[in-house]
């Protein structure tokens, strides 16, 4: 499935993130075992597997919410080290979306919004609070923006933090099943955002279970299992056709239910 | 069927809004509920009023219907009533409040007091009129108030052991509550930190410093601190003790803020990273202004401790109001006066904590954003 590892890689400005060889352990378990994956820019990634799979873990270390211990992570031609200097380099372009949304709940819509910018891109405020209104817009809750998150429902809150993400204009963005804790009546309102996002041809990384969101917008389908990547491929031949029967279970599971 | 249908008064979706049916609300639902709701509820009830009618009559005929105000001594008083003699309040308000503070230069210390509350105010209250100028005047406050009251660069310098009474309890009050709020902060941080030598001295500093009682540590502040510093330096009494009460506020305060900065899911920190803040940005902007908000009422409880606790430094010869108090039981004029000047003091004490409490009321409930829909 993946060509030939080449660990010395010249930094290809197509790629926006690749993983050579990347192992992790917690303690002595070991999670992530040889993880290879290179991500061209503007593709869409759906990571899918079993809890306890790793996904979660494989996409918090391309931002370095996790530490890796062995093989290398490149994202947007930045080497992820322990140097401070490259990981917040990695971070101000990286975008994150989270399973329980992680908004501040002491600050409105707003300020959540236009924090990062102000403190980390030293956007003036009125410039980033410009920019915030716009990409509220976006996902359609404008008139809540003097809210506090504890005020919105579940599905508003997750697409305030898609927005919130967006503000920082970042060059790849990593969701962390952003639908698993939603009311089955809010999915929709955050997969429209999410599909309407991948329309516009930026990079996409997205553990979740939606099988129809992957159909819809995926360039690529990641099954992983045991802290292994088990197969990939693109969405028709993932779905119709899996290779391994650990996949077929799983999607057996997934999708007669 | 057709009987189901009858009882139905509407259309359903169409169900309007009711009021609710009268006597779960009104005074006399309320007394119904929260005095007589059971019969242990009554007989405690009873019992409450019984006590309340023992104690109050008698308590509010001794301190102000049946008491003197004036008078030049103890004598006076009783000759004139049966209960409380508050006329030493008047003779030696001015010892209670400057101590033995030189009278000619009491000015500046009504001038520190009065400077007081235009600082505070900046700080507690959010909407207050040209806030910033006012939050670098609170900033400046502690030197300002400090160069009044000690006097130097043009004013006639007092030495500290001049100071007593309410000014000694505000001044070490004030020190320990403005200083031991961040170096709690920071022993807090430190404690949780990731660096092994930092959580090391933090974690035995909180532990040593909590580990022995104040009374001690004001000991060794006025007596073995000489013996460890080199002879000839003189290190004023005063700041000794005002580092050593801070030091022991800064240790509990650590714990109480290291209790609410555990409270702060991980994923708050992990969003500040994902953006890109470093960690002194997500502390100030993210984690700590939540953590102090769930840690306010341990915060003002430990306030408050520190501003009580003042009281021991009496053991070491600083005259703070017991002090003075004591000083004038033993007094000709006013020997055998002990209930009344402890009352006197205890309303004091009572009256400035008893503010703190209520303005942390107020603060938590202004800064509650997660549960109001």
């Amino acid at each position: 499935m993946n060509e030939s590892v080449n660990t010395e890689a010249a930094v290809d400005s197509k790629l926006a993130v690749e993983i050579r060889q990347m192992h992790k352990w917690y303690g002595q378990f070991h999670v992530l075992k040889d993880i290879n994956l290179d991500v061209t820019r503007g593709e869409k990634i759906v990571i899918c597997g079993p809890s306890g799979s790793g996904k979660s873990t494989m996409i918090r270390c391309i931002n370095r919410l996790e530490e890796h211990q062995q093989g290398d992570i490149i994202v947007d031609g930045v080497e992820l080290t322990n140097d401070l200097k490259n990981i917040e380099a990695v971070r101000r372009e990286v975008g994150m979306v989270f399973q329980h949304f992680n908004l501040f709940p002491h600050l409105t819509v707003l300020e959540n919004c236009v924090l990062a910018p102000i403190w980390v891109r030293k956007t003036p405020r009125k410039e980033a609070e410009e920019i915030a209104m716009q990409y509220l817009e976006r996902v359609k809750i404008p008139d809540q923006a003097l809210k506090f998150p504890g005020q919105l429902s579940g599905g508003q809150q997750q697409r305030v933090a898609i927005a919130r993400s967006l503000c920082m204009k970042p060059r790849i963005m990593l969701f962390d099943e952003p639908t698993s804790a939603l009311d089955p009546e809010m999915i929709k309102e955050v997969l429209d955002v999410m599909i309407e996002l991948a329309s516009e041809g930026i990079t996409m990384l997205c553990v979740t279970h939606e099988m129809g969101f992957a159909k819809t917008v995926a360039d690529r389908v990641i099954f992983m299992d045991g802290g292994e990547v088990i197969e990939e491929n693109k969405p028709d031949s993932f779905f119709d056709n899996p290779q391994h029967e650990r996949t077929k279970l799983f999607l057996s599971q997934i999708l007669d239910h | 069927m057709t009987d189901q249908m009858k009882t139905k008064q509407y259309v359903p979706g169409e169900h309007p809004d009711m009021p609710p049916p009268a006597g779960i609300s009104g005074p006399v639902a309320w007394v119904k509920n929260n005095l007589l709701s059971s019969p242990l509820n009554v007989v405690l009830t009873v019992i409450s009023l019984w006590a309340l009618y023992k104690i109050v009559p008698g308590s509010l005929e001794w301190m102000f219907f049946d008491a003197a105000y004036t008078g030049k001594d103890r004598n006076e008083c009783l000759a004139k009533a049966g209960g409380a003699c508050w006329a030493f309040v008047g003779e030696r308000f001015e010892l209670f409040t400057y101590g033995f503070y030189p009278a000619e230069e009491r000015w500046r210390v009504n001038l520190a007091f009065i400077l007081l509350p235009i600082a505070l105010i900046p700080i507690l209250w959010d909407k207050c009129p040209f806030r910033k100028i006012g939050i670098w005047f609170a900033i400046a406050y502690p030197f300002i108030a400090g160069w009044l009251l000690l006097g130097g660069f043009g004013l006639e310098s007092v030495p500290t052991d001049k100071f007593g009474g309410f000014m000694l309890t505000l001044v070490i009050g004030v020190t320990g509550i403005t200083f031991s709020l961040p170096i709690g902060i920071l022993l807090a941080l430190g404690r949780m930190s990731n660096l092994p030598i930092i959580r090391m001295f933090s974690v035995c500093f909180i532990e040593f410093i909590r580990g022995v009682p104040l009374i001690t540590l004001l000991f060794v502040a006025s007596t073995m601190l000489s013996y460890f510093l080199p002879p000839g330096t003189s290190f004023d009494l005063l700041l000794r003790v005002l580092i050593m009460v801070t030091l022991f506020a800064s240790a509990y305060m650590a714990e109480v803020i290291r209790g609410g900065l555990q409270a702060i899911p991980k994923g708050q920190t992990e969003a500040a990273d994902s953006m890109g803040l470093k960690y002194w940005q997500s502390m100030r902007l993210i984690v700590l202004p939540q953590a102090l908000k769930i840690s306010i009422p341990g915060i003002v409880n430990t306030f408050i401790g520190l501003y009580k606790d003042s009281v021991l430094v009496i053991v070491i010869g600083l005259l703070d109001p017991l002090g003075i108090g004591r000083a004038s039981v033993a007094t000709t004029e006013w020997g055998g006066l002990s209930t009344e000047i402890y009352v006197f003091v205890a309303i004091f004490f009572f009256i400035s904590c008893f503010a703190m409490s209520r303005y942390s009321l107020y603060l938590e409930r202004k800064l509650e954003t997660s549960h109001k829909r």
